[in-house]
Protein backbone atom coordinates (compact mmCIF):
# COMPACT_ATOMS: atom_id res chain seq x y z
CA UNK A 1 0.00 0.00 0.00
CA UNK A 2 1.05 3.80 -0.97
CA UNK A 3 0.56 6.60 0.97
CA UNK A 4 2.48 10.22 0.16
CA UNK A 5 1.77 13.85 0.73
CA UNK A 6 1.58 16.02 -2.45
CA UNK A 7 1.24 19.27 -2.59
CA UNK A 8 -1.35 19.16 -5.80
CA UNK A 9 -3.52 16.09 -6.68
CA UNK A 10 -5.51 16.17 -10.45
CA UNK A 11 -8.50 13.87 -10.35
CA UNK A 12 -8.47 13.51 -14.23
CA UNK A 13 -5.46 12.66 -17.30
CA UNK A 14 -6.96 14.12 -19.95
CA UNK A 15 -5.81 17.33 -21.60
CA UNK A 16 -6.94 19.53 -18.75
CA UNK A 17 -5.38 17.42 -16.09
CA UNK A 18 -1.89 16.80 -18.01
CA UNK A 19 -1.46 20.65 -18.81
CA UNK A 20 -2.38 21.56 -14.83
CA UNK A 21 0.50 18.60 -14.40
CA UNK A 22 2.53 20.43 -16.45
CA UNK A 23 2.60 23.66 -15.40
CA UNK A 24 2.60 22.53 -11.72
CA UNK A 25 5.43 20.39 -11.84
CA UNK A 26 7.70 22.85 -13.74
CA UNK A 27 6.67 25.04 -10.74
CA UNK A 28 8.53 22.35 -8.68
CA UNK A 29 5.37 20.73 -6.98
CA UNK A 30 4.34 17.89 -6.30
CA UNK A 31 2.19 16.32 -8.11
CA UNK A 32 -0.46 13.47 -8.62
CA UNK A 33 -2.39 12.59 -11.26
CA UNK A 34 -5.44 9.98 -11.13
CA UNK A 35 -7.34 8.46 -13.91
CA UNK A 36 -9.74 5.82 -13.32
CA UNK A 37 -9.18 5.31 -17.54
CA UNK A 38 -6.15 6.10 -19.49
CA UNK A 39 -3.86 9.33 -20.17
CA UNK A 40 -5.77 11.19 -22.58
CA UNK A 41 -9.44 11.24 -21.47
CA UNK A 42 -11.67 11.46 -24.28
CA UNK A 43 -8.91 12.72 -26.59
CA UNK A 44 -7.83 9.05 -27.45
CA UNK A 45 -10.93 8.31 -28.33
CA UNK A 46 -10.74 10.53 -31.31
CA UNK A 47 -9.33 9.40 -34.28
CA UNK A 48 -7.94 12.44 -35.95
CA UNK A 49 -7.40 15.92 -34.08
CA UNK A 50 -6.83 18.70 -37.21
CA UNK A 51 -6.88 21.69 -34.86
CA UNK A 52 -4.72 21.16 -31.86
CA UNK A 53 -2.44 24.12 -32.98
CA UNK A 54 1.59 22.76 -33.72
CA UNK A 55 0.26 19.61 -35.38
CA UNK A 56 -1.29 19.61 -39.24
CA UNK A 57 -2.96 15.97 -38.29
CA UNK A 58 -2.18 14.16 -35.06
CA UNK A 59 -4.03 10.88 -33.87
CA UNK A 60 -5.54 11.85 -30.35
CA UNK A 61 -3.65 8.67 -28.77
CA UNK A 62 -0.43 10.13 -29.98
CA UNK A 63 -1.52 13.58 -28.47
CA UNK A 64 -2.26 11.90 -25.42
CA UNK A 65 1.02 10.19 -24.94
CA UNK A 66 3.15 13.31 -25.86
CA UNK A 67 1.26 15.25 -23.42
CA UNK A 68 1.44 12.28 -20.76
CA UNK A 69 5.20 11.96 -21.60
CA UNK A 70 5.55 15.75 -20.98
CA UNK A 71 4.11 15.82 -18.11
CA UNK A 72 5.84 12.65 -16.38
CA UNK A 73 9.25 14.20 -17.98
CA UNK A 74 8.79 17.46 -15.73
CA UNK A 75 8.11 15.49 -12.28
CA UNK A 76 4.28 14.46 -12.23
CA UNK A 77 3.58 10.95 -11.35
CA UNK A 78 0.46 9.59 -13.38
CA UNK A 79 -1.57 6.06 -11.92
CA UNK A 80 -4.03 5.90 -14.37
CA UNK A 81 -6.75 2.84 -14.62
CA UNK A 82 -7.08 2.87 -10.65
CA UNK A 83 -10.82 3.04 -8.56
CA UNK A 84 -11.08 5.77 -5.94
CA UNK A 85 -12.86 4.55 -3.05
CA UNK A 86 -13.31 7.83 -0.82
CA UNK A 87 -12.64 11.25 -0.83
CA UNK A 88 -12.25 14.22 1.57
CA UNK A 89 -12.02 17.40 -0.09
CA UNK A 90 -14.06 19.85 2.45
CA UNK A 91 -10.70 19.24 5.09
CA UNK A 92 -7.46 21.78 4.58
CA UNK A 93 -5.61 18.25 3.58
CA UNK A 94 -7.49 16.65 1.18
CA UNK A 95 -7.37 13.13 1.41
CA UNK A 96 -8.18 10.29 -1.34
CA UNK A 97 -8.27 6.61 -1.10
CA UNK A 98 -7.94 4.59 -4.33
CA UNK A 99 -9.97 0.76 -3.69
CA UNK A 100 -6.28 -1.18 -3.66
CA UNK A 101 -5.41 0.63 -0.40
CA UNK A 102 -3.40 3.63 -1.38
CA UNK A 103 -4.17 7.00 0.26
CA UNK A 104 -2.59 9.83 -0.66
CA UNK A 105 -3.41 13.66 0.54
CA UNK A 106 -2.58 16.98 -0.92
CA UNK A 107 -3.41 20.82 -0.29
CA UNK A 108 -4.96 21.34 -3.22
CA UNK A 109 -7.25 19.21 -5.32
CA UNK A 110 -7.79 19.74 -9.26
CA UNK A 111 -10.79 18.26 -10.50
CA UNK A 112 -9.80 17.22 -14.33
CA UNK A 113 -12.42 14.55 -14.74
CA UNK A 114 -13.69 15.64 -18.33
CA UNK A 115 -16.70 14.07 -19.90
CA UNK A 116 -18.28 10.58 -21.54
CA UNK A 117 -20.37 9.76 -24.22
CA UNK A 118 -24.10 10.29 -23.32
CA UNK A 119 -25.79 7.03 -23.36
CA UNK A 120 -29.85 7.30 -24.97
CA UNK A 121 -31.21 4.88 -21.71
CA UNK A 122 -33.18 2.97 -23.69
CA UNK A 123 -33.82 -0.83 -22.87
CA UNK A 124 -30.99 -3.04 -24.80
CA UNK A 125 -28.29 -0.33 -24.89
CA UNK A 126 -25.85 -2.02 -22.91
CA UNK A 127 -26.52 -6.10 -23.62
CA UNK A 128 -26.23 -4.91 -27.13
CA UNK A 129 -23.05 -2.65 -27.06
CA UNK A 130 -20.69 -4.27 -29.15
CA UNK A 131 -23.13 -6.31 -30.70
CA UNK A 132 -24.68 -3.55 -33.45
CA UNK A 133 -24.67 -0.67 -30.82
CA UNK A 134 -21.39 1.38 -31.27
CA UNK A 135 -20.63 4.62 -30.30
CA UNK A 136 -17.35 4.73 -33.03
CA UNK A 137 -17.80 5.05 -36.72
CA UNK A 138 -14.27 4.85 -37.74
CA UNK A 139 -13.83 1.57 -35.32
CA UNK A 140 -16.79 -0.18 -35.79
CA UNK A 141 -18.23 0.74 -39.75
CA UNK A 142 -16.39 -1.62 -41.56
CA UNK A 143 -18.49 -4.44 -39.98
CA UNK A 144 -21.41 -2.79 -41.62
CA UNK A 145 -20.81 -3.37 -45.23
CA UNK A 146 -24.19 -3.54 -47.32
CA UNK A 147 -26.38 -3.45 -44.07
CA UNK A 148 -29.45 -1.13 -42.77
CA UNK A 149 -28.15 1.16 -40.24
CA UNK A 150 -29.46 3.93 -37.56
CA UNK A 151 -27.57 6.72 -36.34
CA UNK A 152 -29.22 8.87 -33.47
CA UNK A 153 -28.84 12.19 -32.93
CA UNK A 154 -28.61 15.51 -34.97
CA UNK A 155 -25.74 17.53 -33.86
CA UNK A 156 -22.68 17.98 -35.65
CA UNK A 157 -20.92 14.87 -34.97
CA UNK A 158 -24.35 12.87 -35.82
CA UNK A 159 -24.64 14.00 -39.85
CA UNK A 160 -20.82 13.96 -40.24
CA UNK A 161 -20.55 10.23 -39.35
CA UNK A 162 -23.79 9.68 -40.90
CA UNK A 163 -22.14 10.36 -43.79
CA UNK A 164 -19.48 8.65 -43.60
CA UNK A 165 -20.92 5.71 -42.47
CA UNK A 166 -22.77 5.65 -46.06
CA UNK A 167 -19.53 3.81 -47.57
CA UNK A 168 -20.36 1.09 -45.91
CA UNK A 169 -23.99 0.99 -45.35
CA UNK A 170 -26.55 0.26 -47.92
CA UNK A 171 -29.06 2.58 -46.07
CA UNK A 172 -29.02 4.79 -43.36
CA UNK A 173 -31.63 6.50 -40.89
CA UNK A 174 -31.06 9.10 -38.97
CA UNK A 175 -33.17 9.35 -35.54
CA UNK A 176 -33.11 12.71 -34.25
CA UNK A 177 -35.30 13.63 -31.57
CA UNK A 178 -36.26 17.55 -32.34
CA UNK A 179 -38.07 19.03 -35.22
CA UNK A 180 -34.98 20.47 -36.27
CA UNK A 181 -31.14 19.52 -36.66
CA UNK A 182 -28.32 21.40 -34.03
CA UNK A 183 -25.27 20.68 -36.94
CA UNK A 184 -23.92 23.70 -39.16
CA UNK A 185 -26.09 23.86 -42.15
CA UNK A 186 -23.10 22.50 -44.64
CA UNK A 187 -23.32 19.06 -42.39
CA UNK A 188 -27.31 19.38 -42.68
CA UNK A 189 -26.83 20.00 -46.31
CA UNK A 190 -24.72 17.29 -47.10
CA UNK A 191 -25.88 14.83 -45.31
CA UNK A 192 -30.06 15.74 -47.54
CA UNK A 193 -27.80 15.16 -50.48
CA UNK A 194 -26.79 11.70 -49.69
CA UNK A 195 -29.33 9.43 -51.54
CA UNK A 196 -28.87 6.79 -48.97
CA UNK A 197 -29.61 8.59 -46.33
CA UNK A 198 -33.20 9.40 -44.54
CA UNK A 199 -34.20 10.69 -41.40
CA UNK A 200 -37.00 10.69 -38.52
CA UNK A 201 -37.39 13.44 -36.59
CA UNK A 202 -39.13 13.76 -33.40
CA UNK A 203 -38.58 10.08 -32.37
CA UNK A 204 -36.15 8.30 -30.21
CA UNK A 205 -35.38 4.53 -29.60
CA UNK A 206 -37.07 3.29 -26.11
CA UNK A 207 -35.72 -0.40 -26.96
CA UNK A 208 -33.27 -2.26 -28.81
CA UNK A 209 -34.05 -6.48 -29.40
CA UNK A 210 -32.62 -9.07 -30.85
CA UNK A 211 -30.66 -12.34 -30.07
CA UNK A 212 -26.37 -12.62 -30.04
CA UNK A 213 -26.73 -9.42 -32.05
CA UNK A 214 -29.10 -6.50 -32.31
CA UNK A 215 -31.80 -7.06 -34.62
CA UNK A 216 -34.35 -4.31 -34.03
CA UNK A 217 -35.30 -1.33 -32.57
CA UNK A 218 -38.26 0.03 -31.28
CA UNK A 219 -38.97 3.51 -31.99
CA UNK A 220 -41.07 5.97 -30.14
CA UNK A 221 -42.62 9.26 -32.22
CA UNK A 222 -42.30 11.58 -28.83
CA UNK A 223 -44.91 13.58 -30.17
CA UNK A 224 -47.71 11.03 -30.53
CA UNK A 225 -46.11 8.55 -28.50
CA UNK A 226 -47.18 5.50 -31.19
CA UNK A 227 -44.40 3.11 -31.09
CA UNK A 228 -43.07 0.82 -34.02
CA UNK A 229 -40.91 -1.80 -34.54
CA UNK A 230 -38.07 -1.71 -37.36
CA UNK A 231 -35.61 -4.02 -38.04
CA UNK A 232 -31.97 -3.37 -38.37
CA UNK A 233 -28.16 -4.61 -38.54
CA UNK A 234 -26.84 -1.94 -36.55
CA UNK A 235 -27.31 1.57 -34.67
CA UNK A 236 -24.89 4.19 -33.77
CA UNK A 237 -24.85 6.92 -31.00
CA UNK A 238 -23.70 10.49 -31.15
CA UNK A 239 -25.56 12.17 -28.91
CA UNK A 240 -22.93 14.21 -27.40
CA UNK A 241 -20.94 14.30 -24.15
CA UNK A 242 -22.29 14.65 -20.46
CA UNK A 243 -19.45 15.55 -17.93
CA UNK A 244 -18.06 12.74 -15.58
CA UNK A 245 -18.91 14.28 -11.77
CA UNK A 246 -21.03 11.84 -10.03
CA UNK A 247 -18.50 11.52 -7.58
CA UNK A 248 -18.64 15.13 -6.35
CA UNK A 249 -22.38 14.74 -6.47
CA UNK A 250 -23.17 17.20 -2.91
CA UNK A 251 -19.90 17.89 -2.06
CA UNK A 252 -19.16 20.39 -5.32
CA UNK A 253 -21.90 22.50 -6.57
CA UNK A 254 -22.75 22.10 -10.07
CA UNK A 255 -25.68 22.95 -12.06
CA UNK A 256 -28.36 21.32 -13.49
CA UNK A 257 -26.80 19.93 -16.24
CA UNK A 258 -23.95 18.08 -13.17
CA UNK A 259 -21.33 21.00 -14.87
CA UNK A 260 -19.11 22.18 -11.90
CA UNK A 261 -19.58 25.73 -10.91
CA UNK A 262 -16.28 27.87 -10.83
CA UNK A 263 -15.08 31.22 -10.09
CA UNK A 264 -13.16 33.49 -12.58
CA UNK A 265 -10.94 31.84 -10.48
CA UNK A 266 -11.72 28.36 -11.18
CA UNK A 267 -11.98 27.56 -8.26
CA UNK A 268 -15.09 25.47 -6.42
CA UNK A 269 -17.14 25.99 -3.54
CA UNK A 270 -14.50 24.33 -1.70
CA UNK A 271 -11.41 26.71 -0.82
CA UNK A 272 -8.20 24.84 -2.30
CA UNK A 273 -10.54 22.78 -4.85
CA UNK A 274 -10.44 23.94 -8.10
CA UNK A 275 -11.71 22.04 -12.08
CA UNK A 276 -10.73 22.19 -15.60
CA UNK A 277 -11.76 20.88 -18.81
CA UNK A 278 -14.59 19.25 -19.81
CA UNK A 279 -16.62 18.84 -16.68
CA UNK A 280 -17.38 22.66 -15.40
CA UNK A 281 -19.98 24.77 -16.48
CA UNK A 282 -19.02 26.34 -20.13
CA UNK A 283 -19.97 26.69 -23.55
CA UNK A 284 -17.34 24.87 -26.26
CA UNK A 285 -15.65 21.78 -25.20
CA UNK A 286 -12.31 21.49 -27.47
CA UNK A 287 -8.98 19.97 -26.23
CA UNK A 288 -7.79 23.55 -26.80
CA UNK A 289 -9.80 25.23 -24.40
CA UNK A 290 -9.19 22.20 -21.81
CA UNK A 291 -5.68 22.98 -22.10
CA UNK A 292 -6.19 26.74 -21.57
CA UNK A 293 -8.44 25.71 -18.31
CA UNK A 294 -5.81 23.37 -17.22
CA UNK A 295 -3.16 25.96 -17.21
CA UNK A 296 -5.70 28.73 -15.66
CA UNK A 297 -6.25 25.69 -12.69
CA UNK A 298 -2.84 25.06 -12.35
CA UNK A 299 -2.23 28.55 -11.76
CA UNK A 300 -4.64 29.82 -9.43
CA UNK A 301 -3.94 26.65 -7.30
CA UNK A 302 -0.25 27.78 -7.44
CA UNK A 303 -0.96 31.16 -6.08
CA UNK A 304 -3.36 29.29 -3.35
CA UNK A 305 -0.65 27.37 -2.34
CA UNK A 306 1.81 30.44 -2.17
CA UNK A 307 -0.41 32.16 0.03
CA UNK B 1 2.23 -4.20 -43.35
CA UNK B 2 3.31 -5.16 -39.34
CA UNK B 3 1.28 -7.95 -38.10
CA UNK B 4 1.41 -6.96 -34.68
CA UNK B 5 0.07 -3.93 -32.35
CA UNK B 6 1.91 -1.07 -31.03
CA UNK B 7 1.72 -1.92 -27.54
CA UNK B 8 4.23 -3.04 -24.66
CA UNK B 9 1.56 -6.59 -24.30
CA UNK B 10 3.49 -9.65 -26.00
CA UNK B 11 1.73 -10.23 -29.15
CA UNK B 12 0.05 -13.21 -30.96
CA UNK B 13 1.46 -13.01 -34.44
CA UNK B 14 0.44 -17.03 -35.22
CA UNK B 15 -3.18 -19.14 -34.84
CA UNK B 16 -0.18 -21.68 -33.70
CA UNK B 17 1.59 -18.85 -31.30
CA UNK B 18 -2.34 -18.46 -29.41
CA UNK B 19 -3.22 -22.23 -29.61
CA UNK B 20 0.95 -23.20 -27.39
CA UNK B 21 0.02 -20.14 -25.53
CA UNK B 22 -3.36 -21.25 -24.42
CA UNK B 23 -2.44 -24.59 -23.95
CA UNK B 24 0.76 -23.58 -21.54
CA UNK B 25 -1.15 -20.84 -19.41
CA UNK B 26 -3.69 -21.75 -17.34
CA UNK B 27 -5.34 -18.21 -17.25
CA UNK B 28 -4.77 -16.10 -20.67
CA UNK B 29 -6.71 -12.65 -21.65
CA UNK B 30 -5.93 -11.85 -25.78
CA UNK B 31 -7.20 -8.86 -26.22
CA UNK B 32 -7.60 -8.78 -30.69
CA UNK B 33 -8.01 -5.03 -32.46
CA UNK B 34 -6.71 -2.12 -34.10
CA UNK B 35 -4.92 0.55 -32.98
CA UNK B 36 -8.31 2.41 -32.97
CA UNK B 37 -9.87 4.80 -30.22
CA UNK B 38 -11.74 1.96 -28.43
CA UNK B 39 -9.19 -0.78 -28.64
CA UNK B 40 -6.58 1.36 -27.31
CA UNK B 41 -8.12 1.83 -23.33
CA UNK B 42 -8.37 -1.67 -23.15
CA UNK B 43 -4.46 -2.43 -24.72
CA UNK B 44 -3.48 -0.24 -21.69
CA UNK B 45 -5.58 -1.50 -19.09
CA UNK B 46 -3.52 -4.95 -19.72
CA UNK B 47 -0.41 -3.35 -19.82
CA UNK B 48 -1.70 -1.57 -16.22
CA UNK B 49 -3.05 -4.95 -14.94
CA UNK B 50 0.63 -7.08 -15.90
CA UNK B 51 2.65 -4.11 -14.59
CA UNK B 52 0.83 -4.26 -11.19
CA UNK B 53 1.80 -7.73 -10.41
CA UNK B 54 -0.84 -8.59 -8.81
CA UNK B 55 -2.23 -10.47 -11.76
CA UNK B 56 0.89 -12.87 -12.44
CA UNK B 57 -1.44 -15.79 -12.92
CA UNK B 58 -3.22 -14.22 -15.89
CA UNK B 59 -1.13 -13.96 -19.32
CA UNK B 60 -1.88 -10.69 -20.94
CA UNK B 61 -1.22 -11.10 -24.84
CA UNK B 62 -2.58 -8.78 -27.95
CA UNK B 63 -3.20 -9.54 -31.72
CA UNK B 64 -3.79 -7.66 -34.54
CA UNK B 65 -6.92 -7.58 -35.84
CA UNK B 66 -6.08 -7.28 -39.56
CA UNK B 67 -3.75 -10.27 -39.50
CA UNK B 68 -5.51 -13.26 -41.57
CA UNK B 69 -4.11 -15.62 -38.43
CA UNK B 70 -6.44 -13.87 -36.37
CA UNK B 71 -8.98 -15.66 -37.83
CA UNK B 72 -9.31 -17.84 -34.94
CA UNK B 73 -10.23 -15.11 -32.87
CA UNK B 74 -12.62 -13.29 -35.79
CA UNK B 75 -14.13 -16.57 -36.58
CA UNK B 76 -14.64 -17.99 -32.48
CA UNK B 77 -17.86 -19.00 -31.98
CA UNK B 78 -17.76 -17.09 -28.62
CA UNK B 79 -17.90 -13.83 -30.94
CA UNK B 80 -20.53 -14.44 -33.07
CA UNK B 81 -22.72 -11.71 -32.96
CA UNK B 82 -19.84 -9.10 -32.49
CA UNK B 83 -19.57 -5.95 -34.28
CA UNK B 84 -17.51 -3.25 -32.10
CA UNK B 85 -13.83 -3.86 -31.72
CA UNK B 86 -11.67 -4.84 -30.03
CA UNK B 87 -12.85 -8.72 -29.09
CA UNK B 88 -11.07 -10.04 -25.83
CA UNK B 89 -11.04 -12.99 -24.76
CA UNK B 90 -10.51 -15.47 -21.95
CA UNK B 91 -9.20 -18.59 -21.72
CA UNK B 92 -9.22 -20.93 -18.82
CA UNK B 93 -7.28 -24.33 -19.07
CA UNK B 94 -7.62 -23.50 -23.16
CA UNK B 95 -11.12 -22.95 -23.04
CA UNK B 96 -12.85 -19.33 -24.40
CA UNK B 97 -14.64 -18.92 -20.74
CA UNK B 98 -15.81 -15.05 -21.70
CA UNK B 99 -15.60 -13.18 -24.56
CA UNK B 100 -16.54 -9.44 -25.15
CA UNK B 101 -17.03 -6.77 -27.94
CA UNK B 102 -15.93 -2.88 -27.60
CA UNK B 103 -14.25 -0.92 -25.42
CA UNK B 104 -14.30 -2.16 -21.73
CA UNK B 105 -13.28 0.01 -18.36
CA UNK B 106 -11.10 -1.35 -15.78
CA UNK B 107 -14.23 -2.78 -13.58
CA UNK B 108 -15.31 -4.67 -16.21
CA UNK B 109 -12.32 -6.14 -17.20
CA UNK B 110 -11.53 -6.66 -13.59
CA UNK B 111 -15.22 -8.27 -13.00
CA UNK B 112 -14.42 -10.91 -15.71
CA UNK B 113 -10.63 -11.77 -14.36
CA UNK B 114 -11.71 -12.12 -10.44
CA UNK B 115 -14.37 -14.29 -11.55
CA UNK B 116 -13.24 -16.83 -14.30
CA UNK B 117 -9.64 -16.32 -13.35
CA UNK B 118 -9.85 -16.23 -9.34
CA UNK B 119 -6.56 -17.90 -7.46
Amino acid sequence: MDSAKYDVIIIGAGPAGLTSGIYLSRAKMKVLILDSGMAGGQMVLTHEVANYPGYEGISGYMLSKNMKNQAEKFGCNIKTNIRIDSMSLEEEEKKISLSNGDTFTAKSVIIATGGQSRKIGAIGEDEFAGRGISYCATCDGDFFQDKEIIVIGGGNAALEEAVALTTYASKLTIIHQFDHWQAFESAVAEMEENPKIDYIMESRIVEFKGEQALKEVVIENIKTGEKYTKKIDGVFIFIGYEPRTEDFKGVIKMNDYKEIIIDAYFETNIEGVFAAGDCIHKKYRQITTAVADGTNAALNALEFLNK
Amino acid sequence: MTMTLQTNLQHVVTAADLQKTIEENENVMVCCGRMGPMCVPVYDIMEDLEKSGKYDHVVFQDMLFDNPEAHVIRNAPECAGFMGLPFTLYYKNGKVVEATSSIQNIDQILDIIEDKFAK
